[in-house]
């Protein structure tokens, strides 16, 4: 668990408000969806077959929205690492295409200091490249 | 499987519990399946906050069309990260369903929870996902 160690900011620099680095992620490709229906179990064939897709009246395959909450706890794990975490929640706002590029933005919400060690309540979101939040929500990581 | 009424009258029913046993391989296909860098979720040895989506458990009597749901918000909290080699007993529940008015009409929405245990009934994770049923 030394990922704790390697992580992208340091607590006790931080306020209420405070914008924290951003992640931004590769391009979402149809490869990729594949491969996330595979390991996900998600086979909802809206995501990985555009026939299907048409059929109900998109314009194409779309990605999962769980892929961009992924994102999200893979942001996360980058920001504090990823024995950190305690509660990951979000909503699924837009439709993400293959070709679109995420971008994984926090900020600071709320910070207290427990027992357990600096606690700290993110709000964050994945924003595509026209700046539109597709999934956006709430964590809460504690830090030692 | 549309209809509120008969869609409330499922509520509170839940699976039976599973033993699901976390895989390396599965944390790894898992991670590089979203392109996630953290070196331990390469490794496999702890999983992704997300992972518990690979947790798929049906609750007798729901079925869904696929063509004909979205997944409006998904919630996870952690006791501790969940680890390769963890036996988790898992179960989900159908915890409400009720009608909202939306941009689409009226639309149904649909809590569905899971919780993972260790072996001992210790509590590790759960999951909360709102499902909305055009």
């Amino acid at each position: 668990m030394s990922d704790t160690l390697t992580t992208h900011l340091s607590p006790r620099e931080l306020s209420v408000g405070s914008a924290l680095p951003e992640l931004r992620k590769e391009a979402i490709t149809k490869l990729q969806l594949v491969k996330y229906a595979g390991a996900s179990g998600d086979y909802n064939l809206i995501h990985t077959d555009d026939e299907t897709a048409r059929r109900v009246g998109l314009d194409g395959v779309i990605a999962h929205g769980m892929l961009s909450m992924a994102f999200l706890g893979e942001y996360l794990c980058w920001l504090t690492g990823p024995t950190s975490i305690r509660r990951l929640t979000v909503r699924f706002a837009e439709m993400v295409r293959p070709g679109d590029v995420l971008t994984c933005r926090a900020r600071v919400k709320a910070l207290e200091q427990d027992a357990g060690g600096q606690r700290m309540t993110l709000e964050l979101w994945a924003e595509d490249q026209r700046a539109q939040q597709v999934t956006f929500g709430e964590a809460e990581v504690v830090t030692s | 499987m549309s209809d509120v009424s008969v869609l409330r009258e499922l509520i509170g029913r839940q699976s039976d519990e599973v033993l699901v046993e976390v895989e390396r391989g599965a944390i790894r296909k898992f991670a590089e399946a979203v392109g996630d860098t953290t070196e331990a979720c390469i490794r496999g040895d702890i999983a992704p906050p997300t992972f518990p989506t690979t947790i798929r458990i049906p609750i007798p009597g729901l079925t869904f069309d696929l063509a004909r749901v979205l997944h409006g918000g998904q919630e996870y909290r952690f006791e501790r990260p969940i680890l390769a080699g963890d036996r988790l007993r898992c179960r989900t529940r159908l915890r409400d369903v009720y009608q909202r008015e939306g941009r689409l009409g009226a639309m149904t929405f649909l809590i569905i929870e899971l919780e993972g245990r260790s072996e001992d009934g210790e509590p590790v994770f759960s999951g909360r996902s709102t499902v909305i049923v055009r």
